[in-house]
């Protein structure tokens, strides 16, 4: 039974006995009765329970479907209940939703809501971007994107940032009250507060269940109803949330965000950023962590097989011993990585700078989608000769992998479209991928060798993407 | 006059402060009880062995049912008593529900239902088209066959011939908010609770499972959380099972399904394979057209004798095709059940035609939209009557391949007016130009017109009611006999009514459909919920607006005709009242403020068995002009631009009428590009997610995206002159798949017209792209 204590439209919540594993959603709707954040899919995929939740990274939209409440502790979390002025005036993109028939069947709407308000909050004007998370079936997005458009300029409602405040002052006067925040900590289930305690805690419990983000245990909840042993909670050590830049290196703590990991990689890394934009949704990435993408080891994983191209070196930690392998290495088989028991991700580094990687994801739908093919590309030349290569790929085998025939196939060859062509057979065998409801066999392995194409044509200055084509 | 005015959805205010309430969102009594259903892992098999100790004893379990304990099991068909409640000793499909878990709370019911045991002795699953064709499975006793003229002679002395056969996919409704419904027993009865589009038919189907009579079950629906047709008879399972567990249990009953479980159990719209042949002439003219239909209808009936029917009636579009032969099979298969989906098979007949007249166009060399043009129906001037009553020009109508005459159709000016607007021909040259230019992306364009036929093709659901009451304050209380599932119908309903009285909207309060108050209603669909609601509520707002004039007009010694409501009052012999103040001399002078109102669809026969008649009053146009991008490197695709014309007649709100459009254009272009239903060999559904079934997202839509209406009146008598609008703009999406086939075309050296099926993923883009280039 779990302690927990938050903010929760402004007012100061102390939670007990309440399951560790309960989400956000179930309690608002079935303890709080705050019915306006919706159930659409109880996964993360339709964006119809987004709420507002501030700490002192500010403000993000995240899914109260797969958030679980030990998650909140010491944060601040605004439904679309609590947008509204105190004296009822309407947010303004509340106002322009109506004003721009933005809302047919309404069952999405507070979803929309709320994501439009963060954005609004923090000056976002990406929409669609912003809003690849929230599912709407009846209007086609137009008149909500127009909404949101119009919104735009008006001013930040004081209760938009009232969250922020409130948690800055309740840490400024420290543990005092007995209301304030935070609460010292989350009974049944572990939150350690830095990584040595953790580590330490872990070589006791192997056992354990780690929770990050939670997008994808948040499955193993609301999808597979398991029950999760010896949860912890990894959200509160700060220690591994920073990203520093040091010997050619970027060293990224592995509780760093997708989106933290976005921003942060905008200027230097393109393509992989804007991997990273088409990674789940807006509120998978302000929740998921890189960490948890790695130790997950999906077959996909969209980052990874981009990290193993740019030659990112993997941190692992147990105990106080720690270890640093080659991402590629980590990657066993389906589902099995090369990590021991009580050993976790720590973090993970990339170089600097990757002027050739380009990063391709295909999948069905444009965003928030699962790759079929993911293909990572960062070949090396001198003097018009390729003189190395990394090639990865997703959605070809059982794990994010190298292309290593491919790549020696490539390896002292020109810089052309001939050689590029005369390797394709080479991918044929690296890669037996398999057919399933993303892609049958076949155009997984056809795609895979076009894309290697596209990177020579995209490198070259054609126009290969087709979200680049103005109408 | 508030009719033809763009006012906001009437709930918009609750929808963005999270107050709209859903069923899920509305207490229930104490002590309520949550329901889950135990699945069928097996298409086909006989049940040999059903274990539910486990679930028995799962904490917090009250009851589990299973058809053991319901010998006289509970059927919840909406056409043929073939859908049993829980499965009576064979499963049919996987996913097919056993038994009925009830529980203390949702997810306890949730995790009980897994527990379930279920042995099979497995028997042969038919999943496809191909195998139930094969075992000759089928609904009715062999293809429905519906012909006009001699097809076969006017194709074989044509002088081209073309032929094609195409797959073209099913598609989830993915409603935002899942099925869901309740029952709370009454000492007399039940009332129920349904996120439906049919209030009478759970009421009909809780009566018939409860042994009572309809008149003891009362079935309310505020609003749904979006329908399109998945909550026209997919919800009879949920109420059915709520009223039954409700009566046992005698405590009230939730039931909604986890998304997972509601995309496994529920049907979707009808995936189907189109063969084709036809005769052209070097003039584009089509001379003759045979169409075959090979219809997946899943494991019951359903809808779908109705549904593959109005495939049929679509089969020609906006084209006079005095040759035509349609021939449809309706195929029995072990897999979901299919069932209504926004346009009702009319979606699948249109597509096939308008492949054949893509693909004449290719072959002649001949632009597609004037060969479109070539072959549309004639445009009747309206007769014209001269002074002595002489028909001046009365042009006979054309009739469609079942005999109907097409005395509406607008395609030629509409069609016109959309080429200019959009630019069309100059657009074809642009991307004729551009992909000259462009080795690896490839643009394309294409235009689309639509006819859609507006009417229930079963006569008698073309029926509507409502009842109005006006209280002595002057506020109106409206009720009518349609359900609210986001398209805006109460707000229309609610300005008809506010016209009537000349009152402004805040005077009309909007009520939740209740078979208490409106017996006997239509479902809302095939896009008539507001033509009938709209005429019902009409009726019976006249009625006691007559009534009050009458009464007003005795007062003061004039005719009834001179009274007049406008602006909220009302004006009577130079004297100017407040309509509330007339309300309420009306209540003190005994004057009934109440009635109902009725509306039958006027003019309407149809033999369904022949293929002849006229099953619509009128028809519904509109045009779509798609340009695409596609990457002939992988398939991915993208859509450009959409420009939109459709006539909605004289637009009783505009704005709800646009967005309609808007969202029917995305959803029809979801249907046959991202939205792909995957099944694996044994018949389970695999994408049973968002996360694995795609509908559009936000970036899908059209980067530019231009819709306007027609704006011309209805030239038959609806509410305001206007038009339906629920269904027909779906088909505007049609236009993105011919302008990807376009782009596809331009891969090649216009020696083969594409291959595409739908959905056109990028896989199968990428398959026909390089058939083009003969890879």
């Amino acid at each position: 039974m779990t302690e927990v204590a938050f903010l929760l439209n402004g007012t100061p919540l102390r939670l007990e006995g309440q399951p560790p594993t309960r989400t956000l959603l179930d309690f608002l709707r079935e303890t709080k009765a705050l019915n306006g954040t919706k159930e659409g899919c109880n996964e993360g995929d339709c964006g119809a329970c987004t709420v507002m939740v501030t700490d002192e990274n500010g403000a993000r939209a995240l899914n109260a479907c797969i958030l679980f409440l030990p998650q909140l502790q010491g944060k601040a979390v605004r439904t679309v209940e609590g947008l509204a002025a105190p004296d009822g005036t309407p947010h303004p993109v509340q106002s322009a939703m109506v004003d721009h028939h933005g809302s047919q069947c309404g069952f999405c709407t507070p979803g929309f809501i709320v994501s439009m308000a963060v954005a609004h909050a923090t000056g976002r004007t990406d929409h669609d971007t912003v809003l690849a998370g929230n599912l709407c079936r009846c209007t086609g997005y137009a008149p909500i994107i127009r909404a949101a458009q119009a919104a735009e300029t008006s001013p930040i409602p004081a209760q938009m940032t009232q969250d922020a405040f409130i948690l800055a002052q309740i840490s400024s006067e420290g543990s005092g009250e007995a209301d304030s925040l935070p609460a010292p900590q989350v009974a049944g289930a572990y939150c350690p507060d830095n990584s040595d305690d953790f580590a330490t805690w872990y070589l006791q419990n192997p056992d354990a269940t780690l929770i990050a983000g939670a997008t994808d245990v948040g499955l193993w909840v609301t999808k597979g109803l398991r029950d999760l042993p010896k949860p912890v909670f990894l959200g509160q050590m700060r220690d591994l949330q920073q990203i520093e830049r040091g010997g050619g290196q970027i060293h990224i703590g592995a509780g760093v965000t997708i989106a933290t990991l976005r921003s942060t990689l905008q200027h230097s890394h393109p393509s992989f950023a804007e991997l990273l934009r088409r990674y789940a949704s807006e509120q998978v990435r302000n929740a998921a962590t890189i960490g948890g993408n790695i130790a997950n080891g999906s077959p996909i994983g969209d980052a990874p097989p981009a990290l193993i191209a740019m030659g990112a070196t993997l941190h692992l930690r147990c105990g106080d011993d720690l270890r640093t392998l080659p991402l590629e290495d980590f990657f066993l088989a389906y589902r099995k990585q090369d990590r021991k028991a009580s050993e976790f991700v720590a973090g993970i580094s990339i170089p600097e700078a990757a002027p050739a990687l380009r990063c391709y994801k295909l999948s069905k739908r444009f965003d928030q989608d699962i790759s079929a093919v993911l293909g990572a590309f960062n070949l090396t030349c001198a003097d018009g000769q390729i003189t190395a290569a990394r090639v990865a790929f997703g959605g070809m085998a059982g794990t994010p992998k190298r292309a290593s025939g491919f790549e020696a196939a490539l390896i002292g060859q020109s810089w052309s479209l001939a050689s590029i062509t005369a390797a394709l057979p080479a991918l044929a065998d690296d890669f037996q991928p398999l057919s399933d409801m993303r892609a049958s066999a076949g155009y997984r392995l056809q795609a895979a060798q076009n894309l290697a194409l596209r990177y020579f044509h995209d490198l070259n200055g054609t126009p290969v993407s087709v979200l680049e084509v103005a109408p | 006059m508030s009719l033809g005015k763009s006012l906001p959805h009437d709930s918009a205010p609750l929808h963005v402060t999270g107050a709209a309430r859903y069923l899920d969102d509305i207490p229930l009594p104490a002590g309520a009880l949550h329901l889950a259903f135990g699945l069928s892992s097996c298409a086909h098999g006989r049940i040999t062995a059903l274990d539910l100790a486990a679930v028995r004893t799962a904490p917090g379990v009250v009851a589990v049912f299973s058809a053991e304990d319901w010998p006289d099991m509970p059927d919840c068909s909406p056409a043929s008593q073939d859908e049993p409640l829980l499965a009576v000793e064979t499963v049919h499909y996987s996913g097919q529900p056993v038994f009925l878990v009830v529980a203390e709370t949702h997810l306890q019911a949730r995790r009980a239902a897994r527990l379930g045991k279920i042995s099979y002795a497995e028997l042969p699953a038919l999943l496809t088209i191909d195998q139930a064709l094969a075992a000759n499975s089928r609904f009715e006793s062999g293809p429905v066959i519906w012909a006009k003229g001699d097809a076969a002679r006017a194709i074989a002395a044509a002088p081209h011939q073309i032929e094609g056969s195409f797959e073209v996919g099913g598609q989830e409704h993915f409603y935002l908010e899942g099925q869901i419904a309740a029952a709370i027993p009454l000492e007399d009865g039940m009332h129920v609770l349904s996120s439906t589009q049919h209030p009478s038919e759970i009421q009909h189907k809780v009566a018939h499972a409860l042994h009572l009579n309809m008149a003891d079950v009362r079935v309310e629906t505020r609003r749904m959380g979006g329908g399109f047709g998945g909550k026209e008879s997919q919800g009879n399972a949920l109420a059915i099972a709520c009223a039954m567990a409700a009566k046992a249990t005698g405590r009230a009953c939730k039931m909604r399904y986890d998304r997972d479980d509601d995309m496994i159990i529920t049907g979707k719209r009808h995936d189907l394979r189109i063969s084709y042949r036809a005769g052209v002439d070097a003039s584009g003219r089509i001379l003759g057209v045979a169409f075959t239909h090979l219809i997946r209808c899943g494991w019951a009936q359903d809808l779908s004798l109705a549904v593959a029917d109005r495939a049929m009636l679509h089969a020609d579009n906006c084209y006079h095709l005095p040759d035509i032969r349609i021939e449809s099979h309706r195929l029995k298969t072990n897999t979901q059940s299919a069932t209504a989906y926004r346009g009702f098979g009319g979606p699948q007949g249109l597509i096939g035609i308008e492949r054949v007249m893509d693909h004449a166009a290719f072959v002649l060399g001949i632009e597609p939209l004037a060969l479109r043009r070539q072959n549309f129906y004639r445009e009747r001037e309206v007769a014209v009557e001269a002074s002595g009553g002489d028909i001046l020009a009365k042009m006979k109508a054309e009739t469609t391949p079942y005999f109907m005459e097409v005395e509406d159709f607008i395609g030629h000016d509409l069609t016109a007016k959309l080429e200019a607007l959009s630019g069309y021909q100059a657009r074809r040259q642009a991307v004729a130009d551009w992909n000259a230019a462009s080795p690896i992306l490839k643009r394309g364009l294409a235009l689309v017109p639509v006819k859609f036929g507006i009417s229930f093709t079963l006569t008698w659901l073309n029926q509507a009611g409502a009842l109005v009451h006006v209280y002595q304050d002057g506020s109106i209380h409206l009720n009518h006999g349609g359900t609210e599932m986001g398209q805006g119908l109460n707000q229309k309903i609610a300005q008809v009514a506010a016209s009537v009285f000349g009152v402004g909207m805040e005077a009309v309060k909007i009520t939740a459909t209740d078979t208490g108050k409106v017996p006997n209603t239509s479902a809302t669909a095939a896009s008539s919920g507001s033509d009938m609601n709209g005429m019902a509520a009409q009726q019976a707002c006249e009625i006691i607006r007559d009534r009050m004039a009458a009464f007003l007009a005795g007062k003061h010694g004039v005719e009834p005709a001179s009274v007049r409501f406008a602006d909220g009052v009302v004006r009577v012999a130079g004297e100017v009242f407040g309509f509330a103040q007339v309300a309420a001399w009306a209540y003190q002078a005994r004057i009934s403020l109440s009635s109902t109102g009725f509306y039958a669809t006027p003019k309407i026969t149809w033999d369904r068995l022949r293929g002849r008649g006229r099953p619509f009053l009128y028809f519904a146009y509109g045009a779509a002009v798609a340009e695409v991008v596609i990457d002939t490197l992988t398939g991915e695709n993208r859509i450009l631009r959409a420009d939109i014309l459709h006539d909605t007649g004289s637009s009783m709100n505009p704005a709800l009428d646009i967005g309609q459009i808007e969202g029917a254009f995305v959803q029809g272009a979801g249907w046959l590009t991202t939205e792909e239903l995957v099944w694996d060999a044994k018949g389970g559904l695999l994408t049973h997610a968002p996360s694995t079934y795609k509908i559009p997202a936000c970036s899908d839509r059209p980067a530019v995206f231009n819709v306007s209406l027609y704006d011309q009146p209805n030239r038959e008598d609806t509410v305001g002159k206007s038009k339906a609008v629920g269904e027909p703009p779906f088909n505007l999406g049609i236009a993105v798949f011919y302008a990807l086939s376009d782009a596809i075309a331009a891969c090649g050296d216009a020696s083969r017209y594409p291959d595409l099926d739908a959905p056109a993923t990028p896989e199968r883009i990428l398959a026909a792209v390089q058939k083009q280039r003969h890879v």
